[in-house]
């Protein structure tokens, strides 16, 4: 048993090195190719702007519902006028980041990983390594460089448009003056809750797109099964970790930044 | 300067308990087209994929121009490195790319030619390869044919020192097929590339061959001219070569 559990653990060790090190790769690579900005450009494009509009819907009614949810609450305890703080608070530190991320792997991650996953079956990443092109730097490293920008903005946005919905479910529909809600908001959001959620943003976008390009890069040696299947379960298993890293790594940074 | 310019020594590779290869030895000449027959799934591909590193050897030793295989490749673009292709048996054309994009591509991610010059080549290539209609379409909406020319572009489109030619022929019609194999030929003579090929087609690529290696059993149990193979007193190779239609072929 104890044999198995380090055996266990070394493969664990190991995957986690593996993974590092492709990043790290992935992007000196991409460091050392031509046309750099045009890749980043079109890499922000894929991970950014193809997000904005998924982002929004979730952002409006994630603020919709926490408006409800928190004006019952606070109304017992006489508390409405707090909602603006309970809004703005909950989601520039912790819904914002969270739910952006695991938005962006439903999206974005997903395709990336089975993407490259096509592109391994297809032979395309060894006709690029037999064109002496790095294919970790011309896959993976525009998209690692491009999460570090496009997370914390669409983040940004999340909390943006949450907040407003907020305003909406808690102004417009139950009546809590808007002046006061605002005027909360703006009171209780200090600089550290913003930078912290960008930290946070960052991160999870530096974790997840280098989770579904490294599943998706060794899907050939990573899944149990070949073929369309072998891609199937690549993007899964992409969604899924990148999905539990960003909870780890949030509980993580959180118990940093408190 | 050596006339052996891709020598290969004592290779060896096994995947599991089945050993693919079991000591491959060869020599291959500068500007010469070396032509590797055998039967399907012996490890001819395999072999190339060695060579062009994409699977990595148990063992042996592989050299490129007196030097060994990494460091030639790591050094293709710089003064005396060797610039090298590879054509892939399934093309491996990038798909979400148009064909001009596809055949431009090793020159614009490796060169620092200007869009002039980039385009003109392209052109060139396209016209070359009777392509030019097609250049802003995607492989998808090709012919198996037409993609085969246009992976055949793509690995001549750096003027390689030396191709990889993995079954560049499969999947053509006879026509197509002459065309391709003289069409290797022909740019054999024009850039004075080395070709390494593996094929299948029997006995139309041993007239563009210089040399003709039979794969068997993990060893290359024959190499020579094309002309010898008729000659060699190996039963199986005989057999091999009756039943790959040589003989009557040789007769007509």
């Amino acid at each position: 048993m104890i044999r198995t559990i380090g055996s266990s653990t070394l493969c664990v060790v190991a995957e986690f090195g593996g993974i590092a090190n492709f990043a790290v790769l992935s992007i000196y690579e991409f460091c050392c190719q031509r046309r750099r900005l045009a890749k980043w450009v079109l890499a922000v494009h894929e991970i950014g702007v193809r997000c904005v509009p998924i982002v929004a819907i979730v952002g409006l009614f994630t603020g919709l519902v926490m408006g409800l949810q928190l004006y019952y609450t606070l109304a017992r305890l006489g508390a409405e006028a707090a909602l603006g703080d309970a809004v703005a608070l909950s989601l520039i530190r912790e819904l914002g980041p969270v739910l952006t991320a695991l938005m962006i792997v439903g999206q974005a991650g997903s395709s990336l990983a089975s993407e490259i996953g096509i592109q391994r079956n297809d032979e395309q990443i060894d006709a690029l390594q037999t064109m002496g092109i790095d294919a970790r730097g011309y896959l993976v490293g525009p998209r690692l460089c491009a999460s570090f920008i496009c997370f914390p903005i669409l983040t940004a946005c999340f909390d943006l448009i949450g907040i407003f919905g907020g305003y909406l479910t808690g102004s417009v529909l139950l009546n809590v003056d808007a002046g006061v809600y605002w005027n909360h908001v703006f009171s209780s959001v200090q600089f550290a809750d913003i930078y912290g959620g960008f930290i946070k943003a960052a991160v999870f976008g530096f974790l997840t797109i280098t989770i579904c390009a490294y599943r998706g890069f060794y899907t050939h040696l990573k899944s149990s099964s070949r073929g369309v299947r072998g891609v199937s379960e690549s993007a899964t298993r992409a969604v899924v970790f990148s999905s539990v890293a960003v909870l780890a790594a949030d509980y993580l940074i959180t118990s940093f930044l408190i | 300067m050596s006339d052996k310019f891709l020598s290969i020594s004592g290779l060896k590779k096994h995947f599991g308990n089945n050993r693919v290869l079991d000591g491959i030895d060869l020599e291959i000449e500068r500007a010469s087209i070396t032509t590797i027959i055998g039967k399907s799934g012996i490890g001819k591909s395999v072999l190339l994929k060695c060579i062009a590193n994409l699977v990595l050897a148990d063992e042996g030793k592989i050299q490129l121009d007196g030097r060994p295989i990494i460091q030639s490749r790591k050094t293709a673009r710089q003064p005396g490195g060797v610039c090298f292709s590879y054509m892939f048996q399934n093309n491996a054309l990038f798909d979400s790319m148009t064909i001009s994009e596809n055949i431009s591509m090793p020159l614009l991610e490796t060169t620092s030619m200007s869009t002039h010059e980039l385009h003109d080549e392209v052109e060139g290539m396209l016209g070359r390869l009777e392509l030019g209609d097609v250049s802003s379409s995607y492989p998808a909406e090709l012919s198996g044919g037409m993609r085969k020319r246009v992976a055949l572009g793509r690995a001549l489109i750096t003027k390689p020192q030396i191709v990889l030619f993995d079954e560049p022929t499969t999947g053509l019609d006879p026509e197509r097929k002459f065309s391709v194999l003289e069409m290797i030929a022909n740019y054999r003579k024009q850039f004075g590339f080395t070709a390494l090929l593996v094929s299948h087609d029997i006995p139309e690529v041993f007239e563009i061959s210089d040399r003709v290696a039979w794969l068997d059993q993990g060893t290359l149990r024959f190499i020579g001219k094309p002309e010898e193979l008729e000659l060699s007193a190996d039963l199986e190779l005989s057999r091999f070569l009756d039943m790959a239609n040589y003989g009557r072929n040789k007769t007509e």
